[in-house]
């Protein structure tokens, strides 16, 4: 399969030539890809009067640390924000695979009357857009008291995740193999040593990405919060920096300090992606198109 | 006996929290929404029961009709992009080579870090006087003044939104035809090499009808995707000109929480779940084609 360009016969093109021409071609994707991001970063290092120049310039003539630090006492300050976004991430997180592990567990373990129905009435998320429940999500919030609360926002990031979390673990603990989960129960354990001592260890891989999937998403998400969040105390990286866009200083959008934070809004996305890659890609492949 | 319906308890058990959790979070607030399509409520007064006529005034409602034909327009004009550029790219880096995955990892990238961070990106680059594109494109020579990219005319708008998605989400439909292309199996390749088919002769025979469940796949996630836009208009357009960019999540935004008419809102919510609903049952039914 790694052949298959490099085996190629072009017709009137030699094939040492189309290698360079691949190669040539990958470069360039790879550098427009890179660009925006590149250039956003290297915004956010410009000196205060370069940030807000216009025409703006290419490179930095100089480096500065001044957005971030703008950024770093912007309203409730950038240390709020991000606990609010690292918070409710790892509540959506904690919540998600609280639910899903031992559901996944028991769809695909356990005998269950109507276990079908139920599992269709599951997945009944997957099929109605979280956006359209949002209204009456926000409703019952204000009942429970959980609009403006990291909590509440959780809450909506776990409803988005559930569906494709408990897909995900459901196949995972059906691929653990019988002879495993016989032994386990011939010493004597109960279903849910079993879990623990068994089933968890066997389908790490899945509970990974599961996590990943939900960090990602929470960390990201911006209609949910937009609707659940009012409080500018309680707003994530993604709205504060929405607001920021418009809200003026000096008479203009501080361009230097939103490139700021959207470089701290990206890092954590990217890190996680790089080192747990083929937890990502893995995930996509078995849920998002099965 | 006792020990399998014991067991059945057990399972049920584990089961019932996650059940719980979507019957109070979301099967709930679904029938709640059903319940007040068919009342006026603006949460000051309280709710009042008027049938259809929510539904009724949808129908005859402009705005709705801009915002949906709008969101369809969207759709209509990203996916073909989304959809050939990815199998374009997954093409160009299918095989193994240690260039090609690092142009699949770098084409990827973008596809984890947020809608709302990209369109802030996308919404400094393309901003009259501060942004690059414009400056760049000065500089080259297509422009003598700066292009007004975002919020003034609806269709340069929607342009400019669709390439900075395009740069945001075209890693998604490559990676997964990525792996539909690398699943198909040697000898099926080797064959047609040796009938010396031309490489595009077996990209159009042999590769893209091999992997054609997996491009109806995507193409159906994509347009759910774009029928639900709402971050990219919000932050780079907020709706701009005169609402004629806001979407159809936008609308329904702007109906139940600027405009508080929390009935109408619902009303506009289901006829979109209705949209997106028949459109995953299609995706269901062409994954059970496959498992069947």
């Amino acid at each position: 399969m790694s052949r298959l360009h490099e085996n190629a016969p072009r017709r009137g093109v030699r094939p040492g030539r189309a290698r360079y021409l691949v190669a040539a071609v990958c470069l360039a994707i790879c550098v427009v890809m890179l660009l925006p991001l590149v250039m956003s970063f290297l915004a956010s290092v410009k000196p205060p009067a370069e940030a807000a120049a216009t025409p703006p310039t290419y490179l930095p003539h100089g480096l500065s640390f001044d957005s971030y630090r703008r950024l770093w006492s912007y309203q409730q300050g950038l240390p709020a924000y991000l606990l609010n976004s690292l918070g409710t991430a790892l509540l959506a997180i904690a919540i998600t695979l609280v639910l899903t592990v031992p559901a996944g567990y028991a769809l695909a373990r356990f005998q269950i009357p109507g276990k079908e129905v139920i599992f269709v009435v599951l997945l009944v998320a997957l099929i109605v857009p979280y956006q359209a429940l949002l209204t009456p999500m926000f409703l019952m919030f204000v009942h429970l008291k959980l609009t403006n609360t990291l909590l509440g926002l959780a809450i909506v990031h776990a409803v988005i995740q559930l569906p494709f979390s408990l897909y995900i673990l459901r196949n995972s603990f059906s691929g653990v193999p019988r002879e495993l989960e016989e032994a386990a129960v011939v010493d004597g354990a109960s279903s849910w040593q079993a879990l623990l001592r068994i089933f968890i260890p066997s389908v790490w891989p899945a509970i990974v990405t599961v996590a990943l999937f939900a960090f990602i998403m929470s960390w990201n998400e911006f209609l949910g919060a937009l609707v659940m969040m009012s409080r500018g105390d309680r707003f994530t990286l993604p709205l504060i920096l929405a607001a920021a866009r418009t809200e003026t200083s000096l008479g203009g959008t501080d361009w230097g300090m939103l490139q700021a934070g959207i470089a701290i809004s990206m890092v954590p996305c990217i890190a996680v992606y790089l080192l747990l890659q083929r937890y990502y890609v893995s995930g996509l492949m078995s849920g998002a198109v099965k | 006996m006792y020990r399998s319906r014991r067991r059945r308890l057990v399972g049920f058990a584990y089961l019932a929290p996650a059940l719980i959790f979507v019957l109070v979070f979301t099967v709930y607030p679904l029938g709640q929404m059903v319940w007040m399509s068919f009342n006026n409520w603006s949460l000051i007064t309280p709710p009042r029961y008027v049938g259809l006529d929510n539904y009724r005034q949808a129908f005859d409602d402009h705005q709705f009709w801009v915002s949906f034909l709008f969101t369809v327009k969207y759709t209509l004009i990203i996916t073909p992009i989304l959809i050939v550029g990815g199998y374009l790219l997954a093409l160009l880096t299918s095989s193994n080579g240690p260039l090609r995955r690092v142009t699949r990892t770098v084409v990827f990238a973008p596809v984890v870090i947020g809608l709302g961070v990209s369109s802030l990106l996308w919404y400094w680059l393309l901003s009259p006087d501060s942004g690059l594109v414009n400056r760049a494109l000065t500089d080259v020579g297509v422009i003598d003044k700066p292009v007004l990219w975002l919020g003034v005319n609806a269709n340069t708008s929607n342009f400019a939104i669709i390439a900075s998605v395009t740069w945001k989400v075209i890693g998604f439909g490559m990676i997964l035809f990525v792996g539909a292309i690398q699943a198909i199996p040697t000898e099926i390749t080797e064959a047609s090499l040796v009938d010396g088919a031309s490489y595009w002769q077996r990209v159009t025979r042999v590769i893209v009808p091999l992997t054609l469940r997996t491009v109806l796949l995507v193409t159906l996630v994509s347009v759910i995707g774009s029928l639900l836009a709402f971050d990219q208009f919000y932050i780079m357009t907020a709706g701009q000109p005169g609402n004629e960019t806001a979407t159809s999540v936008f609308y329904v935004y702007l109906n139940s929480f600027p405009y508080l008419k929390l009935g109408y809102g619902a009303a506009l919510s289901i006829l979109l779940a209705v949209t997106i609903l028949a459109l995953t049952v299609v995706q269901l039914l062409i994954t059970r084609r496959r498992e069947a």
